[in-house]
């Protein structure tokens, strides 16, 4: 990395901790929900894009890994009482019934339950190429909510889980974003993150160059599903009350938006389109209020947020086909051949205006 | 013996791709394998590297079975492995990373000696460290050899077609092969370029101890480098030997120009 992009990077970081400082005192409960949504959002946009984006495997699973971290951090953290009062048809299974621990070691736990699953799936969905991956991959993420959906005496079924300790704030759900980031960053930059990029680039190539497609697909898929379910375990927290409708396709594809967005391949674009996104999903419900406009009166629409997102995901697929973004990093050089070319064009505007 | 292709046959449906070819290489020796379109060529050069596994016959890299597998959970050698061993290749339709640089190519091609862990390559440990820096410096080192060093930085896409051509040479020779496999390297260069590939391919040949094969059309290069050429026409082995040998041998002749009828 350039000397002058660390320094922003450093810049960058300590500002942000300052933000988080300054909001945690002076923010209210609204806005400081919206930011550890942010940091969440961040997580799982990040974990899908090492998949997606990075190895080039296109799968629609995210929603199901995050299900699996989502409960398992859930019924980690639940207090015995508090699962006794949630499970009022079946009781619990036992070993859970009485066992509560902190935050962070469930944390831990949700990302590796979530590894183990996630290499389960992985060995035979990761044969698939393209299209099928897609589709075999959403599949699965949907046969992980029915299960959950059925395992009445271990995930309450469909009532869901309520009252889930609130523990997360700014600096846990920012914590583990930051962790996220420079995990993902040393990752990609290390040789397993050439390996990923390879084979998103040409996999008969990449095989030929000694490669093991299949353990390096499966790597990927690993780490990207357990990041998934860390955001889940986090996800879970800050709403305090799950239930397995939540993780059906439409979050993946929120998520996946992101990553479309910011750029496949890009972890500073997908930093910035899933904080973006993620701001403009609340401050957009203003479309789904009525409206007067003159003498016309509209009606508020639910949904309508979700039809502005998907206007900008084609127009983001018309003009910017790899996303804001791209493969490429925001850094200094990134932000000097910006200024530069803004420069250029206001000094042509002027000469074309002395021309006239 | 380095490389022996023991009477390889395979056949897709009803279609005979290759049929029994014996091929054996010695250590050192460049050889050509020629013959018109569609005689096999590829797929020889598929079967030999595991993309295809034979429907008969072995490949035999000194006297270890390397054959392919016929699918994923079949016995066999997968690509990856096979190049593990020492046999590299290059593509008749240019393959890079086009997205990543040039130095990025070529060390990919040194990932599958990287012994760090997943966990010591992302937290930077000092084994992992050393491992990156002298990888950097191998393929520094494998650019230089192939001219390209100052180019290391630029995207590959981004290189002009014989530099590109030069870059997939020097990522193949970057895993450290005994033998080299090149598909049509002077496909697409002007009688000058095709001069000067013919020099390099003997130039690597001397200073990384390789043994050569391979495909080509442009028979002033072919004539011009191999020792021994074999030649392939609809899957089979119409003839094998010198270049001297080769231009006189009248199936040949056939097999490239027809029979005149009249004849």
């Amino acid at each position: 990395m350039k000397k002058e992009t660390k320094i922003l990077a450093i810049i960058v970081t300590i500002g942000t901790i300052a933000f988080l400082f300054f909001a945690n005192q002076f923010f209210d409960g609204y806005k400081i929900r919206i930011m550890n949504l942010a940091a969440i959002n961040i997580i799982l946009a990040l974990g899908l894009n090492i998949i997606n984006g990075f190895a080039g495997q296109f799968s629609l699973g995210h929603a199901g890994f995050m299900a699996i971290g989502a409960y398992t951090g859930a019924l980690l953290t639940l207090s015995p009482s508090a699962k006794q009062m949630n499970f009022f048809i079946d009781p619990i299974i036992s070993p859970l019934a009485n066992f509560q621990m902190g935050f962070l070691p469930a944390i831990i736990i949700a990302a590796l339950v979530t590894a183990v699953f996630a290499f389960m799936i992985g060995v035979p969905v990761l044969r698939l190429k393209g299209d099928y991956l897609a589709i075999a991959s959403l599949g699965f993420s949907e046969i992980i909510r029915v299960v959950l959906t059925n395992l009445q005496s271990l995930t309450n079924g469909s009532l869901g889980l309520k009252a889930i300790p609130s523990y997360i704030n700014l600096f846990w759900s920012w914590g583990f974003a930051f962790l996220a980031i420079i995990f993902t960053f040393f990752l990609i930059n290390s040789s397993y993150g050439r390996a990923f990029k390879a084979i998103r680039e040409d996999e008969v190539a990449a095989e030929a160059m000694g490669i093991n497609l299949f353990k390096h697909k499966i790597m990927a898929f690993v780490i990207g599903s357990s990041m998934a379910g860390v955001g889940g375990a986090l996800f879970a927290s800050l709403l305090t009350a799950i239930d397995p409708n939540i993780f059906k396709f439409a979050l993946t594809f929120q998520i996946l938006l992101m990553v479309v967005l910011g750029g496949m391949g890009s972890i500073s674009g997908t930093i910035v389109s899933a904080t973006i996104v993620t701001i403009m999903m609340e401050w957009l419900r203003i479309v789904e209020s009525p409206m007067t406009i003159g003498s016309l009166t509209i009606p508020g629409i639910s949904g309508m947020r979700m039809v502005i997102f998907s206007v900008l995901l084609m127009a983001v697929i018309l003009f910017y086909p790899k996303g804001f973004m791209g493969t490429r990093e925001i850094t200094w050089d990134f932000i000097q051949e910006k200024i530069n070319r803004l420069r250029k064009k206001g000094k042509n505007e002027t000469l074309q205006k002395d021309e006239v | 013996m380095l490389l022996h292709a023991d009477h390889l046959t395979i056949k897709f449906g009803g279609l005979t791709a290759v049929k029994d070819l014996d091929m054996q290489l010695n250590k050192g020796e460049l050889v050509g394998l020629i013959g018109p379109n569609g005689a096999g060529k590829t797929t020889a050069f598929n079967m030999i590297t595991g993309v295809y596994a034979p429907t008969q016959g072995k490949v035999l890299l000194e006297d270890k079975d390397i054959t392919g597998k016929k699918s994923p959970t079949a016995p066999g050698m997968r690509p990856d492995q096979i190049t593990a061993l020492g046999v590299a290749r290059t593509f008749q339709n240019i393959r890079l990373f086009t997205n990543l640089s040039v130095l990025d190519n070529v060390i990919i091609a040194h990932h599958l000696h990287l012994k760090s862990s997943l966990m010591g390559a992302v937290l930077r440990l000092p084994g992992y460290r050393r491992e990156e820096k002298e990888m950097r410096e191998k393929a520094i080192q494998v650019l230089k050899a192939v001219g390209l060093e100052k180019l290391y930085k630029e995207e590959a896409g981004n290189l002009a077609y014989g530099q590109q051509r030069r870059l997939e040479i020097a990522r193949a020779l970057a895993t450290n092969p005994k033998l080299l496999l090149l598909d049509e390297p002077a496909a697409g260069m002007n009688p000058q370029e095709g001069e000067e590939l013919m020099q390099f391919i003997e130039a690597i040949r001397k200073d990384f101890d390789l043994t050569i094969l391979m495909i080509e059309h442009d028979m002033k290069v072919v004539m011009g480098i191999c020792e021994r050429i074999y030649v392939l026409d609809h899957g089979e082995t119409i003839a094998q030997g010198t270049p001297n040998e080769i231009q006189t041998n009248s199936r040949v002749i056939e097999a490239y120009l027809g029979v005149d009828a009249s004849a």
